[in-house]
C-alpha cells in the first residue's frame, strides 16, 4: 500500500516538478542571460500579457472563432471522409477508382490551398476552415478506409449466418463497429492535423479574431510576450481537445476494447 | 424424408497459380430429425468446407445440400454456426451478442430479452450478460457463441471444431454440455472434430472423411447409452474400432 502511494505521488508529483524547474530555468535565462523581451520574453512578462489580455476580454472570442474554424474544417473532413472511406473499403471498384486521385492529392501540404482557399471563399471563416479541412481530411480517410480492409472475415460471416445479409446491415452492425478504433484514430490524427493548420490558415484568410490571427498580429506589433501567451493556448487548447475526444473514445464509444487508441 | 439432404456435393477450388484443389469429391448423406452426426478426418479433408457449403457461406462446384426439402442458396438463420475461431463481436456484450440474430429479424425488444435469458441460463453464464468478450475465457466465449447460435432458433446447428482450442478439461465439460443442450433443444447437430474421443462421446453417427480429394470413407453408428464413460471398455472398443477405420481410410486414399 506504501508502494502504491509513493507510486502515485511521483506520477503526480514530478510532472508538476518537471514544468515548475522548465519555468525557473526559463525566467532565469530570460532575466539574466537574454535581457531582451522581444528575443525572449520570461515568465513574468508572460503572465503579465496575459493577464492583460485576460482582462481586455477579447480572448474569448478569438477563442470562439479559433473554434469555429476548427469545427468547420474537422466537421467537413468528418462528414465527407468517414462515408467515402466506408465505400471506397467496402466496394471494390470505387477503392479502385478513386485511390489514384487519392494518392496524388494526399501529399499535397494542406497549407498549398491557401490561394485557392481564398479565390473559392474569400476572406472568411470558411476559407479559414477549408485549410483546416485539407488537413484532417486524408487521416481520417486513410484510417477509415483501412479500417473498413481490415473488418475480419470471420465478423462478417457469423453476422451473414445469423441473418445480417444486405449489404447496408452489414456495414452498419459490423463493418462500422469493427472499424471504429481505426477511425477515432483517423479523427485524432486528422484534428491534431488540422489544428496545426489553423495558425497559417487564419494568418492568410482570418477575419479580426482567432488565435493564430492574433498571434501574427502580436509579431508584426513585436509584442513578443502576447505571442508567447497565443503560443501557449493554442497548445493547451490543442492538448484539451485531444484528451476531451480521447476520453470520450476510451469511455463511451470503445468501452469493449482494452487498452488505448492510437 | 430426412431433415438435411447432402446429394452429390464436390467443390473444386481454384489456386491463384491456376492449381486445382479437389475439396470435396461426391459427398452425399441424409441427417434425420434430432440426430448427432460427427464428421472426423484429419485436417485439410473438407470438413470446414463441407460445414461451410451446408451454411450457405460457400457454393458448391456441382450437387446440392438440402434442408427439409428447399435448396440451399445462401445464408440463412435457418441454419446456425459456430466457429472454430472465436467469433463473438467483441464491441457487443454477451447479451447483445446473443441478441443480435433476434435484433437483425426484427423480433420485438421484450422478446430478445426474454430470450437473452433463456440461453443465457442454458450455457450457465446469467452473470456475465453485461461482459464484453475480453473479459471471457476460452470456454465461455464458445458458450456464448452456442447460446448465440440457438437463440435464432436454428433448424440445424453447425459446430467446425468448437472446442478444438481449448483445454482438455474445459472440452470435457463443453462436451458435457452441449450433450445437455442438445436434449433439451432437440436440435439436429452436425460436429466437426478431428478428435476419435470428442466424436465417439458426442455422436450419433460418425462421418469419416478421407482427404485429397474429400471423399466419405464410412460412416459408424454408435449405440452406446448416455451419459457414455469415456473410461468404459465399450467407449475403448468403438474408439479402437474408428481409428482402425481412420487408419484404413488413409492407406486406401494413398494408393
Ligand atoms: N478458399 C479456399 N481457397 C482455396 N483452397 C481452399 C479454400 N478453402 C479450403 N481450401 C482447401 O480445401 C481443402 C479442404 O480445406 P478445409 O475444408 O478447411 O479442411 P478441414 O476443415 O478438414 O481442415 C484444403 O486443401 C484447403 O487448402
Ligand atoms: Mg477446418
Amino acid at each position: 500500500m506504501d508502494a502504491t502511494r509513493t507510486h502515485l505521488l511521483r506520477n503526480r508529483l514530478l510532472p508538476l516538478v518537471s514544468i515548475a524547474a522548465a519555468a525557473i530555468v526559463w525566467q532565469v535565462v530570460a532575466q539574466f542571460i537574454v535581457q531582451n523581451k522581444n528575443l525572449l520574453p520570461s515568465v513574468t512578462d508572460v503572465l503579465g500579457a496575459f493577464l492583460v489580455l485576460l482582462e481586455s476580454g477579447r480572448l474569448a472570442s478569438d477563442f470562439a472563432t479559433s473554434l469555429t474554424h476548427f469545427g468547420i474544417g474537422v466537421g467537413a473532413a468528418l462528414l465527407i471522409g468517414i462515408p467515402l472511406g466506408m465505400a471506397m473499403g467496402w466496394f471494390r471498384d470505387l477503392d479502385t477508382a478513386a485511390n489514384p486521385i487519392i494518392e496524388i492529392l494526399r501529399p499535397v501540404p494542406p497549407l498549398a490551398w491557401i490561394p485557392f482557399a481564398i479565390i473559392w471563399f474569400g476572406l472568411t471563416p470558411v476559407a479559414a476552415g477549408f485549410i483546416v479541412f485539407v488537413g484532417a481530411f486524408f487521416p481520417v480517410l486513410v484510417n477509415t478506409y483501412a479500417g473498413f480492409k481490415g473488418v475480419p472475415r470471420l465478423f462478417v460471416e457469423a453476422a451473414r449466418v445469423l441473418g445480417c445479409t444486405s449489404p447496408g446491415r452489414l456495414i452498419r452492425h459490423v463493418a462500422l463497429p469493427a472499424a471504429m478504433p481505426s477511425i477515432a484514430t483517423g479523427i485524432r490524427i486528422g484534428m491534431g492535423v488540422g489544428w496545426m493548420c489553423l495558425v497559417a490558415a487564419e494568418f492568410f484568410v482570418g477575419g479580426r479574431y482567432g488565435l493564430g490571427k492574433q498571434l501574427w498580429v502580436s509579431y508584426s506589433l513585436q509584442q513578443m510576450s502576447n505571442v508567447v501567451v497565443y503560443m501557449l493556448l493554442l497548445g493547451i487548447l490543442g492538448l484539451a481537445i485531444d484528451a476531451a475526444f480521447r476520453g470520450y473514445v476510451d469511455g463511451k464509444l470503445l468501452r469493449w476494447r482494452t487498452g488505448e487508441v492510437a | 424424408m430426412s431433415k438435411l439432404s447432402i446429394d452429390r456435393v464436390s467443390k473444386v477450388f481454384e489456386k491463384k497459380q491456376g492449381e486445382v484443389v479437389v475439396a470435396l469429391d461426391d459427398i452425399s448423406l441424409e441427417i434425420e430429425e434430432t440426430e448427432f452426426v460427427c464428421f472426423v478426418g484429419p485436417s485439410g479433408c473438407g470438413k470446414t468446407t463441407l460445414l461451410r457449403i451446408i451454411a450457405g457461406l460457400e457454393t458448391a462446384t456441382s450437387g446440392e445440400v438440402s434442408l427439409m426439402g428447399a435448396p440451399i442458396r445462401g445464408p440463412d438463420p435457418k441454419r446456425g454456426m459456430v466457429f472454430q475461431e472465436y467469433s463473438l463481436f467483441p464491441w457487443r456484450t454477451v447479451k447483445n451478442n446473443i441478441t443480435f440474430g433476434l435484433e437483425m429479424r426484427g423480433v420485438p425488444k421484450a422478446d430478445q430479452v426474454s430470450a437473452a435469458e433463456t440461453y443465457l441460463a442454458m450455457v450457465g453464464l446469467e452473470q456475465f450478460r453485461e461482459a464484453y468478450p475480453y473479459e471471457l475465457s476460452g470456454g465461455m466465449r464458445q458458450r456464448v457463441a452456442i447460446a448465440r447460435a440457438l437463440a435464432n432458433e436454428p433448424e440445424v446447428l453447425l459446430m467446425d471444431e468448437p472446442f478444438g482450442a481449448l483445454d482438455a478439461q474445459t472440452r470435457n465439460a463443453m462436451q458435457r454440455e452441449l450433450l445437455e443442450i442438445w436434449e433439451k433443444t432437440q436440435k439436429t447437430i452436425l460436429f466437426v472434430t478431428h478428435s476419435v474421443d470428442e466424436a465417439v462421446f458426442l455422436a450419433d453417427r460418425i462421418v469419416i472423411l478421407s482427404p485429397r480429394p474429400g471423399r466419405i470413407c464410412d460412416t459408424i453408428r454408435v449405440d452406446l447409452p448416455r451419459p457414455r464413460e469415456r473410461t468404459g471398455p465399450e467407449f475403448a472398443d468403438v474408439r479402437r474400432y474408428v481409428l482402425g477405420l481412420m487408419d484404413s481410410c488413409r492407406l486406401s486414399s494413398k494408393i
